[in-house]
């Protein structure tokens, strides 16, 4: 949690970096999870815990344009980051492909994994506009979900890739 | 956590409060450590923008990767994709993209674990690796890095800065295979990587590896040894089996038994045999 000292006695301190297109100053310990800052401080509870351990992907974010495991990062490592949450996923009101093709399709029940399902789809299409079936299996590897059995999630992001349509 | 300016400066911390400092590049490892409350009370020294540690050197001879070097940078390198396709397949079989986008290699040594992935295939490539300190630095063949279980033989103020391959496999018949619960996120339950120099029908010479079967990551010696000069015929792969179960020596824990390693790592050898008689 964001209040508890850490052990070692450190103090908090200011973290600069860009959230979602918005300068923004973390105010927190050194070595508390970025997502909990994420979370608590700037109130982007989009971001999820599921394993707190790296294995769920359920708090994945963007750091410089790379999927990470939030639960893994320490704040202070994101000096100077630039930061991407599921709530900067959106175009305002205006929803990404991948967001509209999960409505569209069915690719959420409970809705946890949701964002970080989200999020690694997204991050692969930034990679690959078209890609395979396989690599958008590959791509979402690191996202467990516990009620869907991932067909639908699966559907709804190759969908949202034809929908997209091959790019220039 | 600090994060020194360049190199030295993180070099200097540690040599003057050796034991002080622990090293922390993605923090794929510690950051699971750190929340369970197994690191030891600690200052964190941040590695993760030092760029004299990042970075893939590429000569006629050598690749020599820097110790930051991610699963990602591992995968993206074409030199390496073609010539340690061992190493590539274990980068992308490491945790998932989130993973590897920050994991790096010498995280992944200097965690010490006998499940790494990467190690058993930077073992058959006959891997170096260069240890730095405020004092100077110095090349290790990673072949007995490892001593017991975590434990290594690196000076706690010391840090890793490169891993340095030799350009003499790429012609060696390769396999790697992690076996594990799932396709990604999965600690291996029994990893084998494997090359092998075959002329004429016959293994002039060949190098295996394997994780979790063992305290450290480990070479097959004696299997090795045994195939060394040989046809890869169904009598020598049962004597190399043999052999391979006498030299690993698997546990039973949370993840499977001795049994069904020592078994499973068998067939994997049995697999690479196929390779070498293709």
């Amino acid at each position: 949690m964001l209040e508890t000292a850490p052990a070692t006695h450190s103090k908090k301190i200011r973290i600069a970096c860009r959230v979602n297109g918005r300068a923004t100053t973390l105010e927190t310990y050194p070595m508390a999870r970025l997502l909990d800052a994420l979370r608590e401080q700037l109130h982007l509870t989009g971001t999820k815990e599921g394993c707190g351990e790296g294995e769920c992907g359920a708090c994945s974010i963007e750091m410089d344009g790379a999927l990470v495991n939030s639960c893994l990062v320490p704040a202070m490592q994101a000096e100077g980051a630039s930061i991407r949450t599921i709530e900067g996923v959106a175009d305002g009101e205006c929803l990404h492909a991948v967001q509209q093709s999960f409505i569209t399709h069915g690719g959420a029940q409970c809705g946890i994994c949701t964002p970080g399902m989200v999020l690694a789809a997204v991050n692969l299409l930034a990679r690959y506009p078209s890609p395979t079936e396989a690599q958008v299996r590959e791509a979402l590897a690191g996202n467990l979900c516990r009620c869907t059995g991932y067909t639908k999630i699966f559907e709804s992001v190759v969908e949202a890739c034809r929908k997209m349509g091959p790019r220039a | 956590m600090e994060a020194p300016r360049d190199l030295s400066a993180a070099l200097e911390r540690m040599s003057r409060e050796p034991g002080t400092w622990q090293p922390f590049a993605g923090g794929t490892d510690l950051m699971v450590l750190l929340e369970a409350g197994k690191l030891p009370h600690r200052k964190f020294l941040s590695l993760w923008k030092l760029d004299e540690l990042r970075g893939i050197e590429v000569t006629p001879e050598h690749v020599t990767l820097g110790s930051l070097t991610t699963y990602t940078d591992v995968r993206r390198h074409e030199i390496l994709a073609r010539e340690f396709p061992l190493l590539c397949r274990a980068a992308a079989e490491t945790g998932g993209l989130a993973t590897q986008n920050r994991g790096t290699l010498g995280g992944n040594i200097a965690n010490a674990s006998p499940a790494a992935d990467s190690p058993p295939a930077l073992l058959v490539y006959d891997a170096e690796i260069e240890l730095v300190s405020a004092g100077g630095a110095r090349w290790s063949p990673y072949s007995g890095f490892h001593t017991a279980y975590k434990k290594m033989t690196m000076r706690p103020d010391e840090l890793i800065r490169r891993i340095r391959l030799a350009r003499a496999h790429h012609e060696w018949k390769q396999y790697y295979r992690k076996v594990g619960t799932r396709r990604a996120q999965a600690i291996s339950k029994v990893c084998f990587a494997a090359a092998a120099r075959v002329d004429a029908g016959r293994v002039v010479d060949v190098r295996i590896a394997l994780g979790s079967v063992a305290p450290t990551v480990v070479r097959a010696a004696s299997t090795e040894k045994l195939l060394r000069g040989e046809k890869p015929t169904a009598a020598l792969l049962e004597s190399a089996q043999q052999a391979l179960g006498r030299e690993i020596a698997p546990i039973d824990d949370m993840r499977s038994t001795a049994r069904y390693r020592r078994r499973v790592a068998q067939n994997l050898l049995a697999e690479f045999f196929e390779i070498l008689r293709s």
